[in-house]
Order: structure tokens, then C-alpha cells, then sequence
């Protein structure tokens, strides 16, 4: 098992290297630069030529490569020139990754507690109404864009009924801040309504959000559930007499959730796509909004280091989930 | 009970972290004034820096204008300059030698006293700046003031007693004073300069890094900075409660960053933000329907058309750039592209500065005219390769692509073959405009202050190095020269008299583009906000708002 961590690991640093260099190139590539960006109309030919200069932009790429590499082994992965100007990437990778994470748990908890139960039952109540209106529901999650998901919610919920806040992360501006997390930090404090108020911020970015995962899990969990539903064992167990709870909960489950694992795992990559998208609808301050301007503002400091851990994070998940499968699965454990 | 061990260890992590988090929020209410309240602002973005000095973006100088004050400032509705910390201020006769007369019993927000000595500090913070910060951040002091050392156009500061200073520049130029109402040259508590190493600008990587000062301004105004959080993206001011003026009516701005301007919008009528700045046109008739004031302020901006003889050599006959001029019907395009409030242009400049030719007309759509002029120059069925911005909207451009759309439709019906072309504003417009790529392109300019040196002189003022190429088109020099006559003039009448002869030149014989018009930018503000003085500036001075029914 170790050993199998080890080269996942080796692997990727490899797949970081490779990336790193694709990105500084591809990013480099693009028509404008930090120095429009900064400049706007008040660019004049002398002032663009002292921007360049003093950023080293007019060296050769490989050596601005180098010079970012070697600073990079060193964890300096520069300063922010059009995100949050003046700040290092790190700190804004620090200051935002909460949101994100805070985001991203709760759309994939929202669909995992939904999907998965009601996965069950749709397969275990094969073409009933249930079943049915199940499939369309995951249907329209698949085929619907996330964005448009975010716009509709945030449409109905915030304008036309005003339950829930249209944007941002927090209406209270004197919130204490411990973590980050901004529900965390409500209840750690015993602020109360901060807590509730960040929580009701997460609401409609959160549904939107999960409606990628909760397609795609409610499916799989599904189709799954069936196959096993068909196997001898299954039979076997319930011919034994064994309740119906140790059957669901030993049998069917245990052996069904195998590809949901694998599924929720690959999930993970899709969310980081969704939240660009669903947090530059709702105003909230993550990795996924900064990217987006990282982007317009070509603050490559900004958008290397981010793009950087949203590949990271990736490879890291699928690693977790392979070794979940170990755990679940023991024959995976014994190969 | 197995199960429940986790959760209870959970609780208890809980518990014993929340022993140690403590709630640090102030519960006292509304802090002490006769009027509290919050006034909360959508902005578009997060200021850049607290120093304005270190500032270009408008986003920055709404939250720094809050907090520092000028020598100089602009009336508070108007373009016109007034006084600030300075109550008054006269030239010597050649206009080098400029005596500031200040304003007593001004404190900063530190405890430190306004005086002549405050002033040469922050002056001489301000010229000597190390190459970082020259190399970008110091930007308006390199536009304003020549650039540093030699270049220089400050020549000294010089203490006569604490009220009055005298303040030196090497030649005369109708640039100062009026620039000294810039956000970015207001005056910073010189205790807090010294403390916070403000001129400490480091290049790290590709971008720049800023010292402490540039995260605690302290000014003279009416409001502090309490906090900036770039979590919540909210940035909090506090009343300054020992403001020598008038003390602000709204204890609190609370500046709540939303980029996106549909969210800006639905934030406004959700009732969680009191106003934004710069409303799309679109949308004042739903604004104002839905119970919001959208205030229009008087245009302070121009749109052009620029004309590139180094691209295209049929643009170096003046008679083409001419034609071009007489084939755009600026009247239908103000009507159908722009907002209401919005003219046609006759010259590079609106009519709020001094220098404006009030005798100009814009050129008459002429369609016929154009042809004649075209074939006269053996030009007819010339082909103009003619760009505009994607991915951007300007207070003075609105929609390019539809103002360029219009603007094409009138150049084919006078005989010229228009080549489109399009690139997003950051991604290779303004380098390609700037690298003389295009033959025509789409650009404006929101005058930083009431000059007109600050519009022709930015645009042309330069002969060797400028967007129009105006050597290139057989004028460049003589009108770099006219420029600069003009902008050295002391006496004021004498001076506008100067850039309005220069305007109907620019404007009949030399041609270097095409004015296209003057777009009035739009504030919008709940029905509950009440005191808001516009400026045509866009800089509001949030002091005298107050937020009732809340």
C-alpha cells in the first residue's frame, strides 16, 4: 500500500513539471498582458516599455521560466498584479480557498445525502413513479448548465421571493473571522447569526453547485444497486433470514458503492470547473472567482499558482479515492 | 454508542476551540454620533492600494477620497477647482513659484497637525522615488509631473511658516495646480509615511509589492479606514469623529465589492446594497421604475475614432481623414447608441473645460461630401481595417461592438470597404492600438481634471511617440509645439483662447481622428439615500449622504 502511494506520488511530480511548463508557455502565448491590463488607455509607449522592463517580460521565455521555477521551488509563486495587486498568490490561494472548499463541501454533501438514498430506492422500486420522476430530475441536472442552474435559483429564491441573499458570503460586516470558514467561525465564536447568515449565503450556490455531482452519483448509485440487487449473494442472504437492514447495509451496499466511490472522486475535478462558474454568479469569494479574474486581468502570478492546486487537488482526490477503494474493497487490498 | 463517540469527540474539539475563538465583533451599536447608520456602496472592484499614490483606478480613489484631502480640490458638483486643505493659492508671474496659503487647526487621523511641514514631507515623499515605483505605481506623478530626478517638473517645497508653503516647478504649466486635485497626490499624515516606509515599492516576480503604509492610510478626511476584508470582500470606513469640517452624516461606508454589474443591480433592489456606480443605460428605466434615483452626471469623457496614417498610407491625405469625418452620422448614433444625455462631438474635449470651442460644430453627416473628398484623393473604394474592444464596456462606450457596428454601416455608404476586426480589450487591443495595427479603432479618454492638457495634451502633446502617428499625418510637430505654448501660458484667458484656437485646428486642418461624442455616466442610489452631490468628475464625496428608512 505504501509503496503504491509512493509512485502515485513520484508520478505526480512529473505530471506538476509538465503542466507548469505547458502553462507558463500557453499562458504566455495569449494575445495582451499584465501590461495592458494594468495600464488601460493611460498606456503610452514609454510607460509599457518600463513595465516591461521592469518585470523582465521582454527576456527570452525560458529564462523567465527558470526564474519562475527556481522561485517557485522556494514557495514564492509571486505577487498579484491584477487580482488583489500588491498581495502575494499565496496569500489570495490562502485568503480564498475557504470559500471554495466551504462551497464545495456542501454541494458535494447535498448530493451525496440525496443522491446516493434515493438511488436506492429508485433501483430498489424499478419503474415505479419514484424511479421515473428520479431520472427525469437527474436528467435535467445533467443537461442543465450550471450557470443557468445559478441564475434560475438565485432569480426565484433571492429576487422574486427574498428568502435567501443574492450574493456574497456574509451580510454582517463585523463577523469575527477565526478560520475562514465562515460557518465554522459563527458557531466557534458563538455568533450565532453570522453563522446562520453565512449558511443562508451557501444555500443557493450550494444546490447549484451540487446539481453536478448529484446527476451523476444519483445514476451511478442506481444502476448499480440493480446489478447487485441481481446477484446470488444478495438472494442467498435474504434466503438466510438475515434482516433487511444487515442485508441492505452488508450486501447490497457495501458491493454497489464501489463505482459511486470512483464516481464522487472524479466528481471532485467537476466541481472545481462548477465553482468558477457558480461562484462568479453569486458574487462569493473563492478559488473558482479568482481564476475567472486571474484570467481577464492576465494576473498570471495569480492564475499559475491556482490552476497549479486545482490540479493538484485532483490528482490528490483521485489518489484518496483509490485508496478508499482499498478500504471498501478488500481485494484490492490483497492484489 | 459506538457511533456516538465521534460526534461527541467532534463536540468537544468544538467546545475547546471555541474557548479560544473569541467573538471580537463591537456590540456598542452606533458609535457615538448624533447620526449613525451605514451607507453601503457596490463597487466594481477592490481598491488596488490605500495609497492613492500608488493608485490609477477609479475603484481605488472612491475609497481613498473618503479618507485623504488635497491642497487642491474640485467644488464639490463641479469640475471647477476650490479650495482644499489649501484655502487659497496664487502664482508668481512666471507661474513657477506657487504660494499655498493652508487651512488651520487640521489634524490627521493620527494625531499629527496639518501644517507647512506636513506639506514639503509629503511633496518630497512624492518626488523621490525609487525605480520600482517609478518603473508603474508612481504613475500619475510620471504622467503629471514629468517623471523624476532631472525630468522632474517639481523644482522644490519651501516652508514659509506653518501656514504657508511655497511650492516650485521648473516652467510654468496649466497642469498645476489643477492636478493637484488628483486623488493621488492628497496629503497622508507624515508620521504614518515615515512608519510605514511609504515609499518601500519592491518588484517581486511580475508585480509589485507595496509597504505597510499602503495598508493604513491616514488622512485628514472625514472618514478612516476600520477594515479591509478581502474575505467577505467588504471594505469598512468609520467616521472620522474630529473632522475639522463638517462631520459626516452616516457613521459608517461600507464598500461591498461585486464585479459582476447584473449582481450589483439585483443587490440594489434586494435592499442589501444603497447604491453603485456606472449602471448600464439599459437599465436606468427599470431602476428608476423599481423606486431608485439614477443620477446622471454632466459628461466628462470623450469617444473618438482613431485614424492611423502609419498603417494605412490613403490616411495621410488629410482630405481622407476628412471624409471619414463627414461620413459618420453622430447624430443617429447618439440617438440610438448612447444614453440619454449623451452628444454629438466636435472636438477632442467636452464643453465643461476650459479651452472647449464653443463656435465648433461637429462635422454635418454628409455622405456626398465624404465621396467627393474620397475621390478627390483618389481614395474611393479604399479599404479601412477598423477595430473595436470585446470583453469591456467604458463610461464613455457603452456597447462598442454596436457603436462600431453603426460607424461601419455610415463608412460603406460613403464608398469604403470596411475590414472588421476584434480582440478582447486586455487580450491584444490596446497593444495593437498602441502598436499602430489598426487603421481605425475605437477609443475615449475620462478626463482625470479640469484641463485641457489633460485631453489634447495627453492624446498629441507627445510629436514622436502617440496613437495618431501625427508626424506620420505631416502635422505632428507644429501641434506638439502649439500644445506646449498653450500649456505654459499662466494667465488663464489668455491660455483657453490658446487651446481653443488649437481645438478648431485640430478639428478642421490637421484631423487626426474622428470625435464621436461625450456619454453622461450614470450613479444610482435607493429612494432611502438622500444628500448625494455628483460630481461630473465621478468622484462623490460620500460625507454628505445620509440613509433614512433603514
Amino acid at each position: 500500500m505504501l509503496k503504491f502511494i509512493i509512485r502515485r506520488l513520484l508520478q505526480l511530480v512529473v505530471v506538476l513539471f509538465v503542466l507548469s511548463i505547458l502553462l507558463f508557455a500557453w499562458l504566455r502565448a495569449l494575445p495582451g498582458g499584465v501590461v495592458s491590463a494594468m495600464l488601460g488607455e493611460r498606456a503610452t509607449p514609454e510607460s509599457r516599455a518600463r513595465l516591461t522592463e521592469a518585470f523582465g517580460l521582454n527576456e527570452p521565455l525560458p529564462v523567465q521560466y527558470w526564474r519562475f521555477l527556481t522561485r517557485a521551488l522556494q514557495g514564492d509563486f509571486g505577487v498579484s498584479t491584477g487580482v488583489q495587486p500588491g498581495k502575494t498568490a499565496t496569500s489570495i490561494l490562502i485568503e480564498r480557498f475557504p470559500a471554495t472548499v466551504e462551497l464545495s463541501v456542501v454541494a458535494l454533501l447535498l448530493a451525496v445525502v440525496v443522491a446516493i438514498p434515493l438511488g436506492y430506492l429508485a433501483a430498489k422500486k424499478r419503474a415505479s413513479f419514484l424511479d421515473n420522476s428520479s431520472i427525469v430530475v437527474s436528467l435535467i441536472g445533467v443537461a442543465v448548465p450550471v450557470f443557468f442552474l445559478a441564475f434560475l435559483l438565485k432569480y426565484v429564491f433571492a429576487i422574486k421571493l427574498g428568502w435567501l441573499p443574492v450574493s456574497g458570503r456574509s451580510s454582517i460586516p463585523d463577523a469575527t473571522q477565526v478560520t475562514g470558514f465562515f460557518v465554522l467561525d459563527g458557531l466557534l465564536t458563538r455568533e450565532w447569526d453570522a453563522a446562520w447568515d453565512a449558511l443562508k449565503h451557501l444555500v443557493l450556490p450550494g444546490i447549484a453547485l451540487a446539481s453536478i455531482p448529484f446527476a451523476m452519483i444519483f445514476r451511478i448509485t442506481r444502476a448499480s444497486v440493480l446489478e447487485v440487487l441481481d446477484e446470488d449473494f444478495v438472494r442467498t442472504a435474504q434466503a438466510k433470514g438475515l434482516s433487511h437492514r444487515v442485508v441492505r447495509g452488508r450486501h447490497i451496499m457495501r458491493n454497489a458503492l464501489l463505482p459511486v466511490i470512483t464516481a464522487v472522486g472524479l466528481q471532485v475535478g467537476a466541481l472545481l470547473a462548477g465553482a468558477v462558474l457558480t461562484e462568479t454568479v453569486f458574487n462569493f469569494g473563492g478559488i473558482g472567482e479568482a481564476l475567472k479574474f486571474a484570467f481577464t486581468l492576465r494576473d498570471y502570478p495569480v492564475l499559475q499558482l491556482l490552476v497549479f492546486v486545482a490540479a493538484l487537488t485532483y490528482v490528490l482526490v483521485n489518489l484518496l479515492v483509490d485508496i478508499l477503494y482499498a478500504v471498501v474493497d478488500p481485494r484490492v487490498r490483497t492484489r | 454508542m459506538r457511533k456516538a463517540a465521534p460526534l461527541a469527540a467532534l463536540a468537544a474539539t468544538a467546545l475547546t476551540l471555541s474557548a479560544c475563538a473569541a467573538s471580537d465583533r463591537d456590540d456598542s451599536g452606533s458609535d457615538g454620533g448624533d447620526t449613525g447608520g451605514t451607507f453601503t456602496f457596490g463597487a466594481a472592484g477592490a481598491p488596488e492600494v490605500f495609497d492613492p499614490f500608488y493608485a490609477t483606478d477609479g475603484e481605488t480613489f472612491r475609497v481613498t477620497r473618503q479618507i485623504f484631502e488635497g491642497l487642491v480640490e474640485v467644488k464639490p458638483g463641479s469640475a471647477e477647482l476650490g479650495p482644499g486643505l489649501a484655502e487659497s493659492w496664487e502664482p508668481s508671474k512666471d507661474g513657477k513659484d506657487w504660494t499655498f496659503h493652508l487651512r488651520e487647526g487640521v489634524k490627521f487621523t493620527d494625531g499629527e497637525v496639518f501644517d507647512g511641514k506636513a506639506v514639503c514631507a509629503n511633496f518630497e515623499r512624492m518626488a523621490n522615488q525609487n525605480e520600482a515605483a517609478q518603473s508603474g505605481p508612481a504613475e500619475y506623478w510620471s504622467t503629471g509631473m514629468g517623471g523624476f530626478g532631472k525630468d522632474a517638473l517639481y523644482d522644490g517645497c519651501e516652508v514659509k511658516d506653518a501656514k504657508t508653503v511655497v511650492i516650485k516647478v521648473k516652467s510654468a504649466t496649466s497642469k498645476f495646480p489643477a492636478m493637484l486635485s488628483l486623488s493621488s497626490f492628497a496629503m497622508q499624515s507624515p508620521k504614518a509615511l515615515k512608519e510605514g516606509k511609504a515609499n518601500d515599492v519592491k518588484v517581486q516576480g511580475e508585480g509589485f509589492v507595496y509597504p505597510a503604509n499602503s495598508e493604513n492610510p491616514v488622512g485628514t478626511g472625514p472618514y478612516t479606514l476600520e477594515k479591509y476584508d478581502t474575505a467577505n470582500k467588504t471594505v469598512t470606513l468609520k467616521r472620522n469623529d474630529d473632522y475639522w469640517g463638517e462631520k459626516a452624516k452616516t457613521a459608517k461606508i461600507v464598500f461591498k465589492i461585486i464585479p459582476d454589474e447584473s449582481t450589483r443591480r439585483q443587490e440594489l433592489e434586494a435592499g442589501s446594497i444603497d447604491g453603485y456606480d456606472l449602471p448600464n443605460p439599459v437599465d436606468w428605466k427599470g431602476l428608476e421604475e423599481s423606486g431608485n434615483k439614477v443620477e446622471v452626471r454632466d459628461p466628462f469623457n470623450i469617444l473618438y475614432l482613431g485614424l492611423q496614417p502609419e498603417a494605412n498610407a490613403k490616411l495621410k491625405d488629410v482630405r481622407v481623414r476628412q471624409a471619414i469625418n463627414y461620413a459618420i452620422n453622430r447624430d443617429q448614433l447618439v440617438k440610438s447608441q448612447l444614453p440619454e444625455g449623451a452628444t454629438p462631438a466636435s472636438q477632442f474635449m467636452p464643453d465643461t473645460v476650459s479651452g472647449y470651442n464653443k463656435d465648433l460644430e461637429p462635422y454635418p453627416y454628409d455622405t456626398a461630401k465624404a465621396k467627393a473628398l474620397l475621390k478627390e484623393a483618389g481614395a474611393t473604394g479604399m479599404t479601412l481595417k477598423f477595430a473595436y474592444p470585446s470583453e469591456v464596456t467604458r463610461p464613455y462606450m457603452p456597447n462598442p461592438q454596436k457603436i462600431h457596428e453603426a460607424i461601419r454601416k455610415d463608412l460603406e455608404k460613403a464608398g469604403i470597404k470596411v475590414e472588421v476586426t476584434t480582440k478582447p480589450w486586455n487580450g491584444g487591443y490596446l497593444d495593437n492600438v498602441d502598436a499602430h495595427k489598426y487603421d481605425a479603432w475605437l477609443l475615449g479618454w475620462t478626463g482625470d481634471y479640469d484641463s485641457a492638457d489633460n485631453f489634447i495634451g495627453t492624446f498629441f502633446g507627445n510629436a514622436k511617440l502617440n496613437d495618431f502617428s501625427t508626424v506620420a499625418g505631416g502635422y505632428g510637430k507644429e501641434l506638439s509645439k502649439e500644445l506646449k505654448d498653450a500649456d505654459s501660458t499662466v494667465d488663464e484667458a489668455e491660455r483657453s483662447a490658446k487651446y481653443e484656437a488649437i481645438n478648431k485646428k485640430i478639428a478642421e486642418d490637421y484631423v487626426p481622428g474622428a470625435p464621436i461624442s461625450h456619454s453622461p455616466p450614470a450613479i444610482v442610489v435607493s429612494k432611502d439615500v438622500k444628500g448625494l452631490v455628483t460630481s461630473p468628475l465621478t468622484a462623490e464625496e460620500f460625507s454628505t449622504v445620509t440613509v433614512g428608512g433603514k
